[in-house]
């Protein structure tokens, strides 16, 4: 196998259980994304942009789906003879197999798979986060800084780095400290989840950590702080531009709706910059006579007859006469009846949103505010004519059949 | 009963160009961009895809650059296959002449034919949209035993169309006379350039119209051999239409309005596949006004927009109104224009403040790269 310098390696088995009913039958990193993505497109896409070209993705969590959207990688030019995409799950072995017990051990289980590439540095990426970013210059940083280890940060308002991993440097930009979620934060670099390794330190703390049986394997909360209690070179790489982790509901929802604000620093349309994705084949969508449709993403094989407004709407979704979608987004295959209205929902792929349905409701109609939320209809729903669905709710398809029986 | 992979599929992708100059000026028939997204050529393509096929060439006789940059490998029809898949047939520098004739281009490509180990073959142009079986056409010339199947559809003729074959077709549905071009305006059986036929026979077809010096394939191949082989017909019923004039080709792209006609050339069980650019989903502004239009990805509309075809890639500013306009990709229309019955090609650039009027049958044209 030629070498490669760079081998990245995705983390992308965890269960996303703040997503609720999306990912219950669903990897996180599978979840769909303003309007033809799934989550997993950004990092993929970033590393093809950066010219890595090695990517092993960590799958453990129900893979069925992400396994079959990766596919060759031939979408991400992922493809090629000896490098490209490669699916790794658990796998069964002479002694000691096991599952995927933390993310640093997912790394260690496939120490086989990375030392095939000889690589002299190793990329570790999560499957939760919408961003564009240039890994090669990270890489560059990390070379010039003769690191072990080079962690990606950006600055956060200053009273939300509380909810944030915060990393404390020096001025050279050398971490001394992790500062977990903290109280009272000393600074507001928080960690992005993107880790450079030079993979001669990596093999070693991840031979030595799965040694400690009273090791958690998670590399935030074992490996990290093990390389820098033994004085390893740390350092804080700072990026600028637009990040989000997509983990919750609210903030997937926030991520969609940043595509329509003009004045968000995300702009995927980018030429040397591309997202690329597995694209539906769908005539381009159709707008008809009387419908409305503002302020929103249209994918292709709509069929749009109502009335849209800050909408993010996937590939061959239908939006009936009479109908409203306001802040809203609406997944591949979903169908919105007659006369319906979704405000501040998500509406997962192929649900039915029966006629005159009302789902999710506007802030300012909630009086109390703790009440309100983003309402979700997870995939397969089909919600009869006048259903209620009220804010903050999450309707699954096997509920909502139970009900239907009793 | 039949095997998809024992039908050889031969596509020509230039034919009559002369009849929509404008579009042809720097490339093929088949790399006419159509529809949104498409190029003519997707459409016979993606058929015989479609229709369990997997051995496709492609004749080409000239320039043919656009469209081997649409094909490419074939993988987006699922044509980059090991011992099948896509092959490009353009002409043999050595040949003096280019090929003028259906005749010529096949006799060019006859070590093709006689290398591939297909059963049968089906021959089809590029300039009618439809979206067709070809299982089904096959079952009709199995039940008739027939020696060729022509498809035909019922109908006027449309205006403009090149040379049309008419057949008189007998209960059985056989041939029983064809005539071309004729001068008539009552309903007929016009042929819709697709035929299926064995390939043994296609070659010696071929063979005895060159050795014979007969180089017009609907009067020498077809028409002299109506008593000779059982020729008989397949009837196509679903929405078609022929791209052989501007306005032809402006009515086409409205048709596709019409939630009837979508359905049927877009059968999600027959897709048809195009090469893909990676866009994102088209972006509506806050004053967006759509309606009754057909939009691709990567679009970015502020302005209004009615009745109108807009290809991957066009941008329209606020302030601008587009009424009964077909603006293919990566155009750019820019503030307060007025554009009604236009025609856009790729890359056009339409300053601020243009009023561009054509109307219903003479809609105007804006050659590719212009910048007004």
């Amino acid at each position: 196998m030629p070498k490669q310098e760079v081998v990245a390696m995705l983390l992308a088995g965890g269960q996303g259980s703040r997503l609720g009913v999306l990912t219950k039958n669903l990897a996180k990193p599978a979840v769909p994304y303003g309007g033809k993505y799934r989550i997993i497109d950004f990092p993929l896409s970033n590393c093809v942009n950066s010219g890595i070209e090695s990517v092993g993705v960590l799958t453990q969590y129900q893979p069925l789906l992400l396994n079959e959207y990766i596919g060759s990688g031939q979408p991400w030019d992922l493809d090629s003879m000896n490098a490209g995409v490669r699916v790794l799950p658990p796998y069964q072995r002479s002694r000691k197999s096991d599952w995927y017990k933390g993310t640093a051990n997912a790394i260690y289980q496939n120490i086989n798979f990375i030392e095939r590439y000889n690589p002299d540095y190793v990329v570790v990426l999560s499957g939760d986060h919408i961003y564009k970013m240039d890994y090669s210059k990270m890489v560059a940083f990390h070379k010039e800084n003769d690191a072990a280890c080079t962690i990606a940060v950006i600055e956060v308002p200053m009273e939300e780095a509380s909810r944030f991993g915060i990393l404390n440097t020096n001025e050279d930009g050398s971490i001394y400290q992790f500062d977990e979620k903290p109280k009272v934060p000393k600074s507001n670099k928080a960690s992005m989840g993107i880790y450079v390794f030079t993979w001669s330190k990596l093999r070693k703390y991840l031979e030595e950590d799965e040694a400690n049986p009273k090791s958690s394997n998670d590399f935030g909360k074992d490996v990290l702080p093990a390389m820098l209690n033994a004085g390893e070179r740390m350092f804080a790489y700072p990026f600028q531009g637009y990040w989000k982790d997509v983990g919750t509901i609210e903030s997937l929802w926030e991520s969609n709706m940043d595509l329509l604000n003009p004045n968000v620093d995300l702009d995927l349309s980018e030429e040397s910059w591309k997202i690329y994705s597995r694209n539906p084949v769908m005539p381009p969508h159709y707008v008809a006579k009387d419908a409305k449709v503002q302020n929103s993403l249209v994918a292709e094989g709509c069929n749009v007859y109502g009335e849209i407004d800050f909408a993010v709407l996937f590939a061959g979704v239908y939006i009936a006469p009479g109908a409203q979608v306001k802040d809203s987004i609406i997944m591949p295959g979903a169908r919105i009846e007659e006369n319906a209205i979704v405000q501040y929902a998500i509406v997962a792929e192929n649900a039915v949103i029966g006629k005159g349905s009302v789902v999710g409701a506007r802030p300012e109609d909630i009086e109390n505010k703790d009440e309100w939320g983003v309402a979700v209809v997870g995939s397969g729903c089909v919600l009869a004519p006048g259903t209620t669905v009220p804010p903050k709710a999450m309707i699954d398809a096997e509920t909502l059949a139970e009900e239907g029986s009793k | 009963m039949m095997r998809g992979n024992n039908i050889l599929g031969i596509l020509f992708a230039n034919v009559h160009e002369e009849k929509i100059r404008e579009l042809t000026e720097k490339r093929t028939m088949g790399s006419v961009p159509f529809g949104g997204r498409y190029r003519l050529i997707d459409f016979p393509l993606s058929n015989l895809v479609n229709s369990g096929i997997n051995k496709v060439g492609v004749v080409t006789k000239g320039n043919y650059q656009s469209l081997m940059d649409h094909l490419g490998s074939g993988k987006a029809w699922d044509l980059s296959r090991k011992s099948s898949g896509l092959f490009m047939l353009p002409p043999f520098g050595h040949e003096s002449l280019v090929n003028n004739s259906r005749i010529e281009s096949l006799e060019s490509i006859m070590r093709f034919l006689t290398n591939s180990q297909e059963e049968y073959v089906v021959l089809s142009d590029c300039d009618v949209i439809c979206n067709i079986d070809y299982r089904d056409v096959m079952v009709t010339h199995m039940k008739n035993q027939a020696d060729i199947t022509v498809v035909y559809r019922y109908g006027k003729l449309p205006k403009m169309i090149s040379n049309p074959s008419v057949y008189t077709i007998d209960p059985d549905g056989r041939v029983r006379d064809m005539v071309i071009n004729p001068r008539q305006s009552g309903e007929c059986n016009f042929g819709m350039s697709m035929l299926l036929m064995r390939r043994d026979l296609l070659i010696q077809m071929v063979t005895e119209c060159v050795s014979r010096n007969l180089y017009n394939f609907k009067r020498d191949f077809l028409q002299r051999n109506i008593e000779k082989y059982r020729i008989y017909t397949y009837e196509f019923t679903g929405f078609a239409q022929n791209i052989c004039s501007m306005n032809s080709y402006f009515e086409a792209n409205m048709a596709l309005m019409l939630p009837k006609v979508r359905s049927q050339l877009f059968d999600s069980n027959r897709p048809i596949f195009t090469k893909v650019r990676d866009n994102m989903p088209a972006r509506y502004g806050l004053g967006a006004n759509v309606s009754n239009s057909l939009v691709a990805d990567g679009c970015v509309i502020e302005g209004s927009v009615e009745n109108c075809v807009l290809f991957r890639g066009v941008k329209v500013d606020k302030g601008s109104k587009l009424e009964n306009c077909v603006i293919m990709q990566d155009s750019e229309i820019g503030p307060n224009c007025k554009l009604n019955y236009v025609v856009i090609d790729k890359d056009v650039v339409i300053k601020n403040d243009r009023s561009l009027m054509g109307f219903q049958s003479y809609p105007v044209f804006i050659s590719k790269g212009s910048v007004v």
